[in-house]
């Protein structure tokens, strides 16, 4: 008998276009109804049919909001599946397998007659609803949360697909009950789970994004920055967002820049290379001090890379992206209360200093579905747009370096804003020192932005001798990585904002005696950026660059050897 | 004559004798005829010497990068339908550096006027060919002459079905301002291909050239499209006036979901979504 005890990862495994996705959002739905804890997060390929795509469902006892290597429970959905995760099985991982597909295999595996068992209710279509059936029926999730969602999901096809469907989960479930002759699975069930959200980081980042009073959105699509995009498109209607796909990432900073400029809170959402091409329109916020918007969403460079996949190396750029010096604020959020209060805050901060704010994410992070708390009663977002009069002044020199910002056609000012070096009025000058104080107040506005900077959030002990820091999405898994250490003198330190760094930085790492920065890229970016603004250096660091994210339990074993 | 549009003491960069002056004092009358108010009004323009237009008028402008006007026009109408815009340009801006929007504004069909400076040259690089210089012109970069073939933009925009298609040329103030009034009213994107003389780096396309290789189309019915496109890809001599006009497009901003119920400028809507936001979080619940 092998024993499950309070986290179960579950790997699904098969060719793109094989339905994984269908298991994926039908098993979580019925998961989070029955009350149990649930993480997922994939790997894909740059396919559209074929290769092998997998999925880790986590269910826990206690919310586990990250990736891990280990596998107990393995589906490989066809023989490249079995090959694809093959070195992440190990003696204890259970395999469920369809013989009649899979043939033989060197690794013992309990057969589940999928496609022949689809058969005999109407068509191998039915497989996938089996193998959810098979997932729950091992939980004993009780099956009127699987009815209840089969029919949701499927009553617009009729009644007959409704009732296949629920009869492939009954085998599903029978089939279980034969696997759990041998496997034990002990997780229990959470209260507040009826409370909590299933929702994916893009659509967190899409919540705070309307939250934050977001009403324009201009993109081209690119994985993984697609999904935000995805979400604000969907819900445009209800909440009065212009939505357009622009003909290229150029044409979408550039709209973005022109809807601000008429009033609008605008968003940008991309990936790495499509960003690259943003570049000149990011200087261009900057200079007419146009508020903007950038959700990146990272996956590994250069060039195409890996397009599927995830990494954080896109920092550097998104740090020194655009021409010539201005302020900027970065947002990294790394769990789902954060996407969406670091998303809201973003269009905040971006309106008030009327400069570009990026979001960074990545891929690991925005195709995740976590089970969330949910957010009551957001700030509503305060809009710092004046009415104009005869004597405005688009660029008025003020104490903070923020000119009250007018609109075109609201009052009776005229609102001039141009790339071009300008005076107050907003024409093109090239006066010595007109340029001067214009630069100046332009940078004076980091001022603000620092001091709204938000502070790193110390997860731990803080009588800690050793500090792991991290940024971004890599924060829930080394809060596990943490828990397995079970170090009292070791504590992590999160940044949810990466530029400008809170002032109180060099105070948490000056506390440390080691200090190990991890980060998904290959040189250290953030490791750098702390160094320079801080002139503290780390003691050691663990990178990861294979496009994969990091495993907490892969992590621990390399955080106990440099600790 | 005098402008409400007129503003005083501004240093203008423009050669004299150029062709942009001509154009300033045209778009500035046709906008008084039209008794459209500075307040309403919004240039958006890149960079070069046609781009410094606005900056000679009075009204709101949104001077942006160079070939980027047109996705920046056509998202400021989009925020704000009431907004009469105008992203006007150059040659090489419109039709080289923004080709691609060039080409995606006419599919989205804005109710935006589209003017394009075409002196056939680039002046504020001091010289070098752009898409519409004619072949065999020489420069300091295309030493031998250029030897590619000029960019047509009227067919290609008559090819796409833009709503609204003219040429003029800044010679001829009178007929000018009748086609950018006819422009600036059209409901819909309206190109209007300006043709006008670089005194200072365009020795062939002088103002003489413009005189001898120009005519007034007559006789030709602008919503016939077909007749519009023969008479754009004709060789020789460049044909003034409309070519054609398609009052049966949607324009874009109408078709947005954000403008469908409510015409309102988005900044001047709540910012308070919590009802809407409540709704949809508890959709993931």
């Amino acid at each position: 008998m092998r024993i499950f005890k309070d986290d179960v990862s579950i790997v699904l495994c098969g060719e793109a276009g094989a339905g994984i996705q269908t298991v994926e959002n039908v098993v979580s739905r019925i998961f989070k109804t029955a009350g149990f804890n649930l993480f997922t997060s994939k790997e894909y390929m740059s396919r559209v049919r074929g290769g092998s795509n997998s999925t880790q469902l986590r269910v826990s006892s206690n919310p586990k909001n990250c990736y891990c290597d280990r596998i107990d429970i393995f589906i490989p959905l066809d023989k490249d599946a079995f090959k694809h995760l093959y070195h992440r099985i190990t003696d204890s991982t259970v395999i469920l397998a369809d013989k009649d597909v899979i043939g033989e295999i060197d690794k013992p595996f309990a057969d589940i007659p999928l496609s022949k068992t689809a058969k005999e209710i109407g068509g191998i279509i039915y497989s996938n609803i089996i193998a959810s059936g098979i997932i729950l029926g091992l939980f004993k999730a009780d099956f009127s949360h699987f009815e209840k969602i089969i029919k949701e999901s499927f009553s617009k096809k009729g009644e007959d697909i409704v009732a296949n469907n629920i009869a492939a989960g009954k085998k599903g479930y029978e089939i279980a009950g034969n696997i759990l002759k041998e496997v034990q699975i002990e997780v229990k069930s959470d209260a507040s789970l009826s409370e909590k959200m299933l929702i994916s980081g893009a659509d967190l980042l899409g919540l705070g994004a309307l939250a934050g009073g977001c009403d324009f959105i201009a993109s081209y699509p690119m994985t993984p920055g697609t999904g935000f995009f995805a979400f604000l498109a969907k819900n445009q209607k209800e909440f009065s967002v212009a939505v357009e796909q622009a003909e290229d990432e150029i044409a979408a900073i550039n709209m973005a820049l022109g809807a601000s400029y008429a009033g609008a809170r605008s968003v940008v959402s991309t990936s790495g290379g499509g960003f690259a091409l943003m570049c000149e329109g990011v200087s261009l916020a900057a200079a007419t001090e146009t508020p903007v918007v950038i959700h990146v969403a990272q996956r590994p460079g250069p060039a195409t890379g890996l397009p599927t996949r995830t990494e954080q190396a896109d920092l550097d750029l998104v740090l020194h992206a655009g021409h010539g010096e201005f302020p900027r604020a970065i947002f990294a959020p790394g769990n789902p209360a954060d996407c969406f209060y670091m998303a809201q805050k973003a269009f905040d901060i971006a309106d008030k200093y009327q400069t570009p704010v990026f979001i960074l994410s990545d891929q690991y992070l925005t195709d995740s579905i976590f089970c969330s708390t949910s957010f009551d009663k957001p700030k509503i977002p305060v809009k710092h747009i004046v009415e104009t009069d005869s004597s405005y002044l688009r660029y008025k020199i003020t104490p903070d370096g923020v000119s009250p910002r007018g609109v075109p056609g609201y009052g009776a000012g005229f609102v001039c804003a141009d790339s071009d070096e300008h005076d107050e009025t907003g024409r093109i000058t090239e006066s010595e020192n007109t340029r001067k104080a214009m630069h100046e107040k332009r940078m004076k506005k980091l001022d603000g932005i620092l001091n709204e900077a938000i502070e790193p959030e110390l997860i731990g002990s803080p009588d800690y001798k050793n500090l792991i820091v991290c940024w971004g999405s890599t924060v829930e898994t080394l809060k596990e990585a943490l828990e397995i250490l079970n170090d009292k003198d070791t504590a992590l330190l999160y940044f949810k904002q990466v530029f400008p760094l809170h002032p109180k930085t060099s105070e948490y790492l000056k506390k440390a005696e080691k200090i190990v920065f991890v980060e998904n890229n290959f040189s250290g970016q953030f490791e750098s950026l702390v160094f320079k603004q801080t002139g503290i250096k780390a003691t050691g660091y663990i990178r990861k660059y294979d496009g994969l994210p990091f495993s907490a339990d892969k992590v621990a074993e390399e955080l106990k050897k440099i600790l | 004559m005098a402008s409400i549009y007129d503003i005083q003491g501004i240093d203008n960069a423009w050669c004299p004798g150029c062709g942009n002056h001509a154009i300033l004092g045209v778009l500035k009358s046709a906008l008084d005829e039209l008794k459209i108010s500075p307040e309403n009004l919004l240039m958006v323009s890149g960079i070069g010497q046609a781009a410094k237009l606005p900056q000679y008028m009075k009204g709101s402008y949104f001077n942006g990068l160079h070939g980027r006007a047109l996705p920046a026009a056509v998202a400021a109408k989009a925020s704000n339908i009431g907004l009469t815009v105008i992203a006007e340009s150059g040659d090489g801006d419109m039709y080289g550096e923004g080709g691609n929007h060039f080409l995606a504004t006419i599919r989205r069909n804005p109710d935006i006027t589209n003017i394009v400076h075409n002196n056939m040259i680039y002046g504020l690089t001091k010289g070098q060919a752009s898409p519409t210089s004619s072949e065999g012109i020489k420069t300091n970069i295309q030493v031998d002459g250029v030897f590619e073939h000029p960019f047509n933009p009227l067919a290609v925009a008559i090819a796409m079905n833009a709503s609204f298609v003219a040429r003029a040329f800044s010679g001829d103030l009178e007929q000018t301002k009748e086609i950018l009034k006819q422009a600036i009213q059209h409901k819909g994107y309206a190109l209007v291909d300006l043709l006008h003389p670089c005194v200072s780096f365009n020795k062939f396309n002088t103002f003489q050239w413009f005189k001898d290789n120009t005519y007034y189309i007559e006789n030709h019915d602008i919503s016939d499209r077909n007749a519009a496109f023969a008479l754009a890809i004709k060789e020789g001599k460049l044909g003034l006036g409309i070519y054609y006009k398609n009052d049966g497009r949607a324009v874009f901003e109408e078709q947005l979901e954000s403008n469908k119920a409510d015409k309102t400028p988005l900044y001047k809507r709540s910012a308070d979504r919590n009802a809407k936001l409540d709704k949809l979080i508890k959709s993931y619940i």
